[in-house]
């Protein structure tokens, strides 16, 4: 029997259940993740950075973890909520063709605090109506008026600026393992807030070198690369504090081509002028209709964002592309005299649908049409 | 674009009589589309014949035809109504032939109808295995290897380049039909020859077996411009060797990584867009291999499937309805989900977890094997959803109503070991189980979850049955909660309901009610509960009923959540939920629904308060006996208390049925139809304080089983009572009720063992017909000719049916050549109103689920017809019946005696409110609901211009091996109508209806019993009249000789050949008529009936049969068919020609 823990919201709404993962504590903000499968590409989504991850699917950890499923070398997420966690007999190798450890063991070794057994429906509705709020989980300390006065000290989200620490230290060329991706003959630049590793195997399958740049790279720094693109990627939380990159990208703007996810786009949204603002609960899943209003085909799209550009702000040089069919946000857009586009879903999946990975070949064509100086995006 | 305005009028085509393989999921989704087209104003034109379907229903289209699906009927629909489309997609397999066929013949060119949904191409893609083989390569997916064979030669050929073992799919044919896995060249010659048989086209697909990988199902919606998403993935517990209809399965699919499942997704919607599905749903199935990830393709329908209905209910996304909407034009992403408000152009995500268990009724067909392959076999199916797979398989499986509580030990078929032996003999019981566990079977997992109790190492089980091991360790999960029960809970329990204080009181930190709880989130019932208890405290008093009260002291009770399409992103506004044990918080969508219902003031009718709420137990998963006509009369209440202004609430666990459908009631609960889970529902629902009622009489035997004990529970039972209900079935009381009443009854007498059985059959004389209580289809009713005969019957050799003196049997004097009579008719406790009487065509003692009848009757007296009048209302009053009544009868030279009566919904409600145009369960529901008859305006014996005949369909084709007769026992898994101007032609379009139409011209085979020779005279010489052949045995031939009609004669089924059978197998014959009396006959006769079935000739076993065609033959003659819509008879449009 697996010790006691509980989840203390900052509303005071607290949910018992059963440790998992590292013991310990978890502090950060709580958010919902609808996908049924693909748990690990999740948890090892550096824009999970510092966050409590709550699963909706009623079963966990089914297939186990496989390395080859990192999007990161390790989680960043702060905590997991489970309902109920597969554990398989201890005895025996994890049955599953591609897994090399349980999902509860690579939690506990990679330090995730976690927990499960607790009504993930109840507290998924309860974010649903009152919005993400932070939360902590704790199997140390049980007195439920402490977590309650810890949780409430624990700054917000909004305002922190938390890119710079979730993606890399130092720049690094990317060795892509594929063995069958193409010879490059493009070369990408890649600002990393916390990006997917599967964006930088999509560069690679278009035939791009990639070199990875901190967050905080300056556009002195990718302009000396001579590449011919720049990636900005996806991160957590919020874009507005992110002034450096903001500022680059502005500079970079109409210079190189730029393809932004996520919160790269976002970060284009503020270099365009666009404001950004809090979703009350963000979109994280797998399951999220996109409107392409170019081709007007819908494309299922995997999600996840707190923040979002508002469509209001947009200046009259950028043009909106792509919109969220559930709730009307804006999803997409592209800047009409320059080469720049990005979207606010993740086309390179890991979890989630591949229909939208066609925009990564759109990256190689918008790259390959601005060194032949023919037009613009 | 939106929708397309050149389309105002669709022709919908049903799927026809529910058969193995295609059941009413299809009434489900042509409800559905039929809702869909008619909210988008379209002019429906459905051609359907199957009359116990919801979507016949004559307000769901403007024209209603209830005629066979041939090219020939539904070539004159379409040049009398002059559709703009025709919508083939809703229909199963029959609509897609149809349809294939109405295009081939060029029919819709001719009148400009555009088939819309899926082309011509597509299908012809999808269907044909060659084709398709083409198409998924050129698109570069893989698939086992293969080959098409046209003869056995070419087969042998291919299977030289294949390794056994080998899979053999016939193209063209439904469920599987005549497919099979041979491996060793023995089986494949037997199958490629029974496959080549079997497709109409003479091909059979020849495989690489993918035996044991994993089993996924996908279904993809694809609109006109290209978008596609897929609305749910469907893993199969059993692995690939098991049909998926004949799997318990599982969604969300739970062993794949998301890497793989995007693999599949991605290869789905290529799938779709090679073959060109144009709009609407389709279903994909694949193979993939649980040691390396290579997943292949087995095949996709290009149109909406049983695994649709499984998807929509699984997750809450109207499959048929937004493919209705994709038809007309419309775009994905300009429909609404109507469950969340937002855009229908979305993946529904879930966060419970499904599970279907199919039904299977291998004991109705003695001599077949109960082993599960690539043919389907399973009759219905039963679906549960729950917090987790545990608790989802474990209600599942009490809501298949075998009698199961849960996974439960069962005796191993044929081995002399009954299941609690393993407590004694825990190694031999092992290895009996280890024996049988490689084979599929309707009872494998309750053998497998056995074995894991036992100790069954989860590696060994895994290579014994392929099945995957995250299955396999749930199993052991649920084990060792079992084991928990025992050694935990159960001294804990025993000593709480020792001290006689409160449970809360002893359990003041609530520890005990949270072990209580998670104990049942593992989806244990109080009564396994209560056989676990039993078992370790030795406490044989000890009940469900005291579990349940244990479990309230403790206030463990399951939480309503909302099936919501989106795992609780968005509100959900649809009142569609399921129970769960496995959380603490009650979705507030559920209490705020109940919340409103309660505040809403009871309506009032005729100056009566009505009930506020009236729930509505259905019938759980079909199975022969009880099938798509309950369901029938559940949707039509619901319909009729909303109507009245009173909120209606269904419960059922069925899967394909209109009544699971999110918005036919006011509320839906999938849930199994058990007495804890409905009594959760009343308590959720507060049925009892708000003063409202539960209807048990339309749902079937499944509700019937448990009204008493909800009863006594404190439920308020709405209609005839529980006891009366039981009354009826009890044959001692209820043969008091008749003498009392002054019916007629035939000789009968009760008993419970084998010597008084045997007595009373001697003073009542042969032949007897004998019958247990309490069942419904007639399960083990038999008409037995001599002693030696019965005494088979109740050492239970037979047919497993154990003689029980807690449980005797009726034996009844069997009346040869009586006519049986079926009457229907609605009691609101003062008047009884007679809604039809039916008249049987076949020969008395077969089911009269199994037999072929007709309204108006065309051969019984004023004298007889008011008798049974008179009978009926003393029966209906006798019985305190309010609502529905079924009386059968047997009328013998004038004199008209009762077999049984029975105040609940009968299979024939449907039919009759279809031939006379009168909604009979509607009326019985409102009358129910406090109505008086006079009020709902019901009228008695409602009559219409035109003959209708109601025909059962069989499937014997199904279970080779299996005896081939009709009995007493039921057997028909559905049912078609034919109607007409005249009482023949009627007969004759209900025969060619069910697959076995009489033909025009030929050669008849005679062969009838002595008494009937006299009577065959003027037939054989109308036969001969209309140009048929004639051929007779000796015996009748001699007497047809003597009158002057010719016939060739055949030699009688013995040794000397070629005889009467060889006759059949060289294809000579056209049509047999064979009629039987007596035992010796009998066996001759279950020959024919085989033989006939095989080769499919029409078989005609009474002369009131064989009349009956003659006469539809001979207005055929002079006149047309008439193809008319059920509107136009009940408008007084056709007149009745003259019959004769």
């Amino acid at each position: 029997m697996s010790k006691q823990a509980l989840l203390m919201l900052d509303d005071g709404t607290c949910f018992a259940g059963e440790s998992c993962g590292a013991e310990g504590e978890a502090l950060g903000e709580t958010v919902f993740i609808t996908g049924m499968c693909g748990y690990q590409e999740s948890i090892t989504d550096p824009s999970y950075y510092g966050q409590i991850m709550v699963f909706t699917a009623a079963h966990l950890g089914n297939y186990g973890a496989s390395p080859l499923d990192d999007e990161a070398p390790a989680p960043r997420a702060a905590g997991a909520v489970f309902h109920d966690l597969f554990v398989p007999p201890k005895t025996e190798a994890f049955p599953h063709w591609r897994a090399a450890e349980a999902l509860d063991a690579k939690l506990k070794r990679q330090g995730v605090t976690g927990i499960k057994n607790l009504d993930t429906r109840a507290l998924t509705l309860h974010l649903r109506d009152k919005g993400a709020r932070n939360g902590i989980i704790s199997v140390l300390d049980m007195d439920k008026a402490s977590l309650l006065r810890r949780v409430r000290e624990w700054p917000s989200m909004q305002g922190l600026d938390l890119a710079s620490k979730a993606g890399c230290a130092h720049p690094y060329a990317f060795d892509s393992e594929d063995k069958s991706a193409p010879v490059p003959d493009l070369h990408v630049a890649l600002i990393d807030f916390g990006a997917k590793r599967s964006i930088l195997r999509r560069l690679a399958g278009q035939g791009m070198k990639v070199t990875v740049l901190p967050a905080t790279a300056s556009a002195t720094e990718v302009l000396d690369l001579a590449p011919d693109g720049v990636m900005l990627t996806n991160g957590p939380g919020d874009p507005e504090p992110c002034a450096y990159a903001v500022n680059c990208i502005r500079f970079l703007l109409g210079r190189l081509p730029i393809f932004g996810i996520c919160l790269g786009h976002q970060l284009l949204g503020l270099a365009l002028g666009a404001r950004t603002y809090k979703l009350p609960f963000g979109h994280h899943g797998v399951n999220h209709p996109v409107l392409d209003l170019t081709s007007r085909r819908v494309e299922i799209t995997s999600q996840n964002h707190g923040f979002c550009v508002d469509p209001q702000t947009l200046p009259a040089r950028a043009e909106v592309t792509h919109v969220n069919l559930n709730d009307g946000t804006l999803e997409g857009l592209r800047v009409k005299d320059a080469p720049a586009f990005s979207v606010q879903f993740h086309p390179e999946a890991a979890p989630g649908p591949t229909d939208a990975a066609g925009l990564f070949v759109r990256f190689r064509s918008l790259i390959l049409q601005h060194r032949e100086g023919r037009c613009h995006a | 674009m939106p929708k397309r305005a050149d389309i105002k009028s669709v022709l919908v085509l049903g799927s026809g009589p529910i058969i193995i393989g295609q059941a009413c999921e299809f009434d489900y989704s042509g409800t559905q589309g039929c809702k869909a087209l008619k909210e988008e104003g379209c002019r429906i034109i459905l051609l359907n014949s199957n009359p116990a379907t919801v979507m016949t229903d004559p307000g769901f289209s403007e024209r209603t035809y209830m005629e066979p699906m041939d090219l020939d009927i539904a070539s004159s629909i379409i040049r009398m109504e002059r559709p703009d489309a025709l919508l083939p997609t809703l229909g199963g397999q029959t609509a897609l032939n149809l349809a294939v066929e109405l295009h081939r013949s060029g029919v819709l060119r001719e009148c400009g109808v555009e088939m819309i949904g899926a082309g011509a191409k597509s299908i012809e893609i999808a269907e044909d295995r060659e084709l398709f083989s083409k198409t998924m390569r050129a698109a570069g997916l893989d698939l086992p290897k293969n080959g098409i064979a046209a003869s056995l030669e070419e087969a042998l050929r291919i299977a030289g380049e294949i390794a056994f073992p080998l899979v053999i799919r016939p193209s063209f044919t439904l469920g599987g039909t005549g497919g099979g896995l041979a491996c060793n060249m023995e089986e494949f010659r037997d199958i490629v020859r029974r496959g080549l048989d079997a497709s109409p086209i003479g091909r059979v697909l020849v495989e690489e077996s993918v035996l044991g990988w994993k089993e996924i199902e996908l279904e993809v919606m694809r609109d006109g411009r290209d978008n596609a998403v897929v609305i749910c993935g469907i893993e199969n517990f059993d692995p690939m060797g098991v049909h998926t209809g004949d799997s318990i399965t599982v969604a969300p699919i739970q062993t794949l990584t998301d890497v793989e499942y995007q693999e599949l997704r991605n290869d789905a919607l290529t799938v779709v867009r090679a073959v060109g599905v144009d709009t609407g749903g389709c279903n994909i199935q694949f193979a993939v291999n649980p040691q390396t990830g290579r997943r292949v393709i087995i095949e996709m329908n290009p149109r909406v499937s049983r695994s649709s209905a499984l998807a929509s209910k699984a997750t809450g996304f109207p499959i048929a309805r937004v493919a209705a909407k994709l038809a007309l034009g419309y775009h994905l992403d300009e429909l609404k989900n109507d469950i969340t408000g937002t855009s229908a152009c979305f993946e529904p995500t879930i966060d419970y977890c499904v599970v279907k268990v199919p039904r299977f009724n291998f004991e109705k067909f003695a001599g077949a094997k109960p082993v599960l392959g690539l043919q389907m076999h399973s009759v219905g199916e039963t679906m549960a959803l729950g917090g987790n797979f545990r608790e989802a398989l474990q209600k599942a499986l009490r809501g298949l109503e075998t009698g199961l509580s849960g996974l439960e030990p069962v005796p191993v078929k044929g081995k002399n070991s009954p299941a609690h032996s393993s407590w004694e003999h825990p190694e031999d019981r092992l290895d009996t189980l280890r024996d049988i566990l490689p084979i599929a079977g309707p009872e494998r997992l309750m053998h497998l979850y056995e074995a894991i109790v036992l100790g069954l190492d989860l590696k060994e089980a895994n290579s014994l049955t392929g099945i995957d091991p995250w299955f396999l360790i749930q199993l052991a999960q649920i084990a060792a909660t079992e084991k928990a029960v025992c050694v935990s809970l159960a001294p804990q329990a025993a000593a709480l309901l020792a001290s006689g204080k409160k449970a809360a009181d002893v359990d003041k930190d609530g520890s005990f009610a949270a072990f209580l709880r998670r104990i049942k989130a593992q989806g244990f019932s109080d009564a396994r509960l209560a056989v676990l208890l039993r078992k370790s405290l030795g406490d044989a008093s000890l009940d469900e009923s005291q579990v349940r009260a244990l479990r309230h002291s403790l206030d463990v009770r399951p939480v309503f959540r909302c099936v919501d399409t989106c795992a609780g992103e968005f509100k959900a506004l649809t009142p569609y939920f399921y129970s769960t044990y496995d959380g603490l918080y009650q979705d507030p969508a559920h209490l705020e629904h109940v919340a409103a219902c309660g505040a809403r003031s009871a309506p009032q009718v005729e100056g009566k308060v009505l009930p506020g709420k009236v729930i509505i137990l259905g019938g759980g998963p079909n199975r022969i006996g009880q099938g798509v006509e309950f369901d029938y009369c559940c949707v039509q209440a619901a319909w009729a208390m909303k109507d009245l202004g009173i909120t209606s609430i269904l419960v059922n666990s069925n899967p394909e049925t209109v009544s699971t459908d999110y918005d036919t009631a006011d509320r839906l609960y999938f849930e199994p139809v058990t007495i804890e889970d409905v009594l959760a529902v009343c308590e959720a629902e507060n049925l009892c304080e708000e003063k409202g009622g539960l209807i048990v009489q339309l749902g079937g035997q499944t509700p019937l089983n448990i009204a008493s004990a909800l009863e006594a529970a404190g439920v308020p039972i709405l209609g005839t009572s529980p006891k009366d209900i039981a009354l009826a079935e009890d044959r001692e009381e209820f043969s008091a009720l008749a003498r009392r009443l002054g019916i007629n009854q035939t000789p009968s007498g009760m008993a419970g063992d084998s010597e008084s059985v045997c007595r009373i059959a001697g003073e009542i004389g042969y032949p007897v017909m004998v019958r247990p209580s309490f069942v419904l289809g007639g399960r083990a009713m038999r008409v037995i000719h001599r002693e030696a005969d019965l005494r088979d019957y109740v050492s239970g050799r037979e047919n497993g049916f154990v003689l029980d003196p807690a449980s005797p049997i009726l034996v009844d004097k069997f009346l040869e050549d009586a006519v049986e009579v079926d009457v229907d008719a609605v009691c609101d406790g003062r008047t009884v109103s007679i809604a039809a009487i039916m008249e049987h065509i076949e020969q008395a003692g077969i089911h009269s689920g199994d037999s072929c009848c007709s309204i108006p009757t065309h051969t019984l007296e004023d004298k007889v017809l008011e008798r049974i009048r008179s009978d009926t209302r003393k029966l209906g009053l006798g019985l305190n019946t309010v609502g529905l009544l079924n009386v059968q009868f047997a009328i013998r030279t004038g004199k008209v005696f009762v077999l049984e009566a029975n105040p609940r919904a009968s299979r024939t409600v449907p039919f009759v409110s279809k031939a006379t145009g009168q909604n009979v369960a509607g009326a019985a529901a409102g009358v129910m609901a406090g109505l008086s008859l006079a009020g709902s305006g019901f009228i008695e014996e409602k009559t219409i211009a035109c003959h209708a005949v109601k025909e059962a369909v069989i499937p014997f084709t199904r279970f080779p091996g299996a005896e081939i007769s009709l009995g007493p026992e039921m057997r028909s898994t559905g049912e078609v109508m034919g109607i007409d101007r005249s009482f023949g032609m009627a007969f004759l379009k209900s025969q060619s209806a069910s697959g076995a139409g009489i033909p025009a011209s030929g050669n008849v085979v005679l062969t009838v019993t002595d008494k009937d020779k006299e009577a065959l005279i003027p037939l054989a010489a109308r036969l001969k009249a209309l140009g048929f052949n004639l051929f007779a045995t000796p015996g009748t031939g001699a007497v047809l000789s003597g009158q002057g009609i010719d016939c060739e004669l055949l030699v009688k089924i013995g040794p000397r050949r070629p005889h009467l059978l060889d006759f059949m197998r060289d294809g000579k014959t056209q049509l047999m008529v064979n009629t039987v009396s007596g035992s010796t006959s009998a066996r001759d006769a279950t020959a024919i009936r085989a033989e006939a079935l095989t080769r499919n000739i029409p078989l005609l076993t009474t002369l009131s049969a064989l009349s009956a065609a003659v006469e539809g033959l001979e207005v055929s003659r002079r006149d047309k068919r008439s193809v008319a819509p059920l509107q136009d008879y009940y408008a007084g449009l056709i007149k009745t020609g003259a019959d004769g």
